[in-house]
């Protein structure tokens, strides 16, 4: 079970996060058919770093993004997401 | 207890101590510090099971976790645990064990005829029964499920308590032997947080198994003394706790055994506790599991591994036979003989593959000195039946027999590498060893010891101790740690040779897995028919696949697939090593989450106050609703029909507290709703509130709800009860992630308010005089008043399709409000009503609900909603509706259905006759509440268009269809002439 640094509340177990999307799949309200199409069903999913939106949401509920290696789970670079909640 | 099976002396036994068990109905005795496997051996018992197949008799293999062949269902009535290995079980007092995959008796077992229709189940016979003409897998089908499944599990619920625990720790160790030990040792006296974990109920590992010094003590007595160093130094040292899964980021579990399996627990104390251990190093110490040997008839009882025939004198003074013959092909095995020979156990003969030239002379000296011995000797066949009688041999080509009634062998030793893979790492080749140990490393981990690969107790003991320092030391411990642990001993395991049978085995009863019953034959077969990959070979042939998961057996299957490959096993590779190691009980996996406690219950705040009416509830996500207020001898349906009559002709109350509830507030309030929401908001005057809805980014439906204008600035939407935590969830995404600049808040609110509607011709007399005269909001407005003290928002919305309110107080307040309510109600005519006739009057009404006609696949147009999208767009879910598929005139589209008969099927298929290609299908089905007849809606292809058309609604799995008619689905008041003003 991966342990996550969540940057409100220290390092926490997978279990209090929900995986939301990979970054690049974060699409604007008001992009075209094109862009949202291209976003979120044509994503490279490459093996590999992949940089992902998190919510720690059975902690803090705060938003994060993190750099996740799709081929061996190291986690790194977690960032905050937003203003205050 | 003596006999000739029980050495006179010697092993980790409390001899003062006699303890009765049972074995098939069959009252024994052992001793307190037997496994149950060496208490039946020291009573004589060879015969243990019966094999899965073929039902051939087995007796036991190992004296490990490994076993493959002892299985016995151990415990009483709701207790008994089937498949337990009889090496893993401590001898209890009133131990009880049933042998497995015998009738009527292990020693006359009909099944046993399988043997002579061998040859008609072949490997992958299985597979092949699909490839025949269906007509024959019926009749296969039968004696496959007859066959299938090892012992039988219980039927009663399981009575007892399963507990868990965490720990964090520096380093965790699995594995208590001499590396583990070692390596713990120095970990702990560097300063690091240690935990040390082992599946065995006593720590030492092979130090148990064999006569050995370290540090000038016996090895038993120097294992005392680590013991009590680490506990000194605060080491947790879980006994009992195997550790079966590696998982990412170094969480270990172990499933830590309380009480033996089958044993009952004192009062109610758990049996076992699953332990989660996340360590910053992780050193495996897991040991290795030795090999046996392929050669005809090698399954027949008393044919051992030969370090149990070792750990059954050493550790439980019992002699594995009374004429035993050693056939190997390493050192170690050799020195095992020795050992055992010194002990009083009667060897006869040690044979050993290798040639002379490659068995350390001295060992051999001393073996000959004592016993016969032949080299360059490959067993051929045992013989016997339920128990070996003899070994006929191989002496370079020419055959010689042995009377033997056991017989140890060595095929060499196989690291245990398992929780190395299931942390993702790597593995090297070691051709002189045949076989793989460790070499990369995907997590913070280390192996040390065997299951590292390395050999000679000296050389053990002093590199896991190098490797526990090391650990230690990285992160940060440098505290001193004197010297390793230093043993004279530094014999090496010795070369291994090939696993090739000799020439005149006969293949077809040479066993690889003799759980699953799979031989070389079988893997020869395998070859032969195309199985290449060994992941294919696996599959086809079963092998591995048994519940000891091949621990035993793989290298051999491999090392056979390799050389019909002529390739190495590593251009083969292995098959995936998965979690868990050993078999765990669900038990453990589920602990307390069961029964009452295996999900949450949500109470809505007006629970006491329903269930004071005993209602039948609704589980709702976690929520109960009641489902209708059930006069005496009243059925549900009928029930439900009269709360829905009940609301169209007078009024009714419900509670609809559960329902998802948000304040948005801020000067971008209606900027950030007219994101999340598909329909206008801006517009909407302070005081006034309409209906919405939400797409999802691929512009299909999410959920739909109210939005009501509170203040300038103010807002309140709501959602579904099903969707609430959805929608919470995309609202603070909307919220962080997409828009952070924006000035706004959101507050889940869902909980602070309880929310009670009250609908009915006669819904705004009841809220008026609730409300002590204030006047009721027009349709689609909102008041503010007090009912029986208590601030409470009025919002005029109608569900049901009558004149209706909204009530919303605090979650605190609500009783007196609801008591209130259902008393004016009830002294109009009216009364409380539930889920039933919710879901009778919204039918009836056409509104769609989320879960029902949004379900996921449908689209604004799809649910005739399209009129109401935000014509500038902007919102979540504009671009996704231009997808080409929303194009398409086939969709399923919202309708209404007319039985043209009975009643209307929910789910069934619409069709154009029965058995016909579905084109859509019922969503709900109900009956009218006022008129005669039946009524549902549904999602039918291009059914915008198809108004009129006739069609079955055909219900396989229900067994019941209607023809319909396609009609529009607002069945009731289709101008919204009732809930105007």
């Amino acid at each position: 079970m991966m342990l996550i640094t969540c940057p409100h509340c220290g390092p926490r177990a997978l279990d209090e996060f929900v995986f939301d999307r990979p970054v690049e799949a974060i699409t604007a309200p008001d992009a075209d058919t094109q862009t949202l199409v291209a976003q979120l069903y044509k994503r490279t999913n490459a093996r590999g770093p992949s940089r992902e939106l998190w919510r720690h949401s059975l902690g803090c509920r705060s938003w994060m993004t993190l750099v996740r290696d799709t081929a061996t789970h190291q986690i790194c670079d977690v960032e905050p997401v937003g203003g205050a909640r | 207890m003596s006999g000739p099976y029980r050495l006179a002396e010697g092993g980790r036994l409390d001899r003062t101590t006699a303890i009765p068990f049972q074995f098939d109905g069959k009252s024994y005795r052992g001793f307190a510090g037997d496994t149950l496997a060496s208490a039946l051996l020291a009573n004589g018992v060879r015969l243990f099971g019966r094999s899965f197949k073929y039902h051939r008799p087995r007796g036991v293999i190992t004296s490990g976790v490994e076993e493959p062949n002892a299985l016995a269902g151990v415990g009483l009535g709701a207790r008994r645990e089937p498949n337990t290995r009889m090496t893993d079980v401590f001898l209890y007092e009133g131990l009880h064990a049933v042998s497995q995959n015998r009738w009527p008796s292990l020693d006359l077992d009909l099944g046993a005829a399988n043997q002579l229709i061998a040859p008609f189940i072949p490997a992958g016979f299985y597979y092949k029964t699909f490839l025949g003409p269906p007509k024959l897998w019926m009749v296969y089908e039968h004696f496959i499920r007859a066959m299938a499944g090892l012992g039988a599990p219980p039927t009663e619920a399981d009575p007892d308590n399963y507990a868990r625990a965490s720990r964090h720790c520096d380093v965790a160790v699995v594995g208590a032997g001499p590396a583990g030990l070692s390596a713990a040792l120095a970990a702990a006296r560097a300063g690091a947080r240690v935990v040390l974990i082992e599946g065995d109920a006593h720590l030492g590992g092979a130090l148990q198994a064999e006569a050995c010094h370290i540090d000038g003590q016996s090895g038993v007595d120097w294992v005392a003394g680590v013991q009590a160093e680490l506990t000194e130094r605060g080491v947790h040292i879980l006994k009992r706790a195997t550790a079966f899964g590696y998982y990412d980021h170094n969480m270990l579990y172990a499933a830590q055994r309380l009480c033996e399996p089958g044993q009952p627990p004192q009062d109610g104390a758990p049996v076992q506790r699953l332990w989660k251990v996340r360590a910053k190093r992780v050193i495996l110490a897991q040991g290795a599991i030795e090999r046996p040997l392929a050669f005809s008839d090698n399954d027949r009882p008393g044919v051992m591994l030969s370090g149990a025939v070792g750990t059954y004198a050493h550790r439980y003074g019992v002699a594995a036979g009374t004429e035993i013959v050693f056939a190997g092909q390493t050192d170690a095995a050799l020195r095992t003989a020795l050992g055992a020979i010194d002990l009083g156990v009667k060897v006869t003969a040690i044979l050993d593959a290798r040639s002379e030239a490659d068995i350390d002379p001295g060992l051999w000296t001393m073996a000959k000195a004592k016993v016969k011995t032949l080299a360059e000797a490959k067993p051929v066949r045992a013989r016997g039946g339920k128990g070996v009688e003899g070994l006929e041999v191989d002496v370079s080509g020419r055959l010689t027999a042995f009377s033997a009634d056991a017989i140890a062998v060595n095929g060499g030793y196989t690291p245990s590498v398992h929780l190395h893979m299931q942390a993702g790492g790597g593995l090297d080749w070691r051709a002189d060893e045949s076989a793989f140990a460790p070499s990369h490393a995907a997590q913070d981990q280390i192996s040390v010891g065997a299951g590292a690969g390395v050999s000679g107790l000296r050389s053990v003991l002093q590199t896991a101790f190098d490797s526990g320092l090391a650990v230690a030391l990285a992160l940060g411990f440098d505290l001193p740690c004197g010297k390793a642990p230093y043993a004279e001993d530094d014999a090496r395991a010795g070369l291994t040779g090939d696993f090739l049978p000799a020439p005149s085995v006969n293949l077809k009863t040479a066993f690889v897995d003799p759980q699953n019953d799979v031989t070389l034959a079988d893997l020869d077969l395998a070859w032969r028919e195309g199985y290449r990959s060994v992941e294919h070979m696996k599959r086809y042939t079963t092998l591995g696949m048994a519940t000891d998961q091949g621990k035993t057996s793989n290298l051999i299957g491999l090392a056979r697939l390799a050389k019909n490959a002529a390739k190495t096993p590593p251009e083969i590779g292995l098959t995936t090593f998965r979690p868990p190691f050993i078999p765990v009980t669900l038990g453990l996996l589920v602990g307390d989450d069961r029964g009452f406690h295996a999900a949450p219950l949500r109470r809505p705040p007006l629970y006491d106050a329903h269930a004071a009416a005993n209602p039948p509830w609704q589980p709702v996500g976690y929520w109960r609703r009641p489902r209708a207020y059930l006069q005496p001898s009243e059925t549900l349906a009928a029930a439900g029909l009269r709360e829905a009559r009940m609301v169209r002709q007078c009024v009714g109350v419900t509670d609809v507290s559960t329902l998802g509830k948000f304040e948005i507030s801020g000067p971008d309030a209606a900027k950030f709703l007219e994101i999340a929401c598909a329909t206008t908001v801006a517009k909407l005057a302070i005081g006034r509130g309409r209906y919405t809805f939400m797409l999802r980014e691929d512009g299909l439906c999410n959920d739909d709800g109210t939005v009501w204008r509170l203040a300038e600035h103010r807002y309140l939407l709501t959602s579904s009860t099903g969707g609430a935590d959805r929608m919470a969830q995309h609202l603070s995404y909307i919220r962080n992630v997409l828009r952070p600049d924006l000035r706004v808040g959101v507050a889940n609110v869902q909980e602070h308010f309880a929310a009670i509607a009250v609908a009915g011709p006669n819904a705004k007399s009841v809220i008026e005089a609730a409300c002590e005269g204030a006047p009721a909001p027009r349709h689609m407005g909102l008041s503010r008043a007090k009912i029986q003290g208590t601030d409470a928002l009025i919002l005029a919305a109608s569900y049901s399709g009558e004149r209706a309110f909204e009530v919303y107080v605090r979650s605190g307040e609500a009783g007196p409000v609801w008591a209130d309510l259902l008393k004016r109600a009830t002294s109009e005519g009216g009364g409380a009503y539930g889920l039933e006739a919710l879901e009778i009057l919204r039918i009836e009404k056409g509104h769609v609900e989320t879960g029902g006609e949004i379900d996921g696949r449908t689209s604004a147009w799809d649910l005739g909603l399209e009129k109401m999208l935000n014509p500038v767009g902007g919102y979540i879910g504009a671009a996704g509706q231009g997808r080409a598929a929303f194009e398409d005139p086939n969709r399923l589209q919202f309708v209404g259905l007319k039985s043209l008969e009975g009643p209307i099927p929910e789910g069934a298929a619409l069709t154009a006759k029965a058995g016909a290609s579905a084109q859509g299908h019922v969503t709900a089905g109900s009956l009218r509440t006022l008129e005669p007849g039946f009524i549902g809606l549904g999602l039918l292809a291009a059914g915008r268009t198809r108004l009129g058309d006739t069609l079955l609604a055909w219900s396989a799995t229900r067994r019941a269809s209607a023809r319909v008619e396609v009609v529009s689905p607002h069945f009731y008041d289709g101008e919204g002439a009732r809930y105007r003003d």
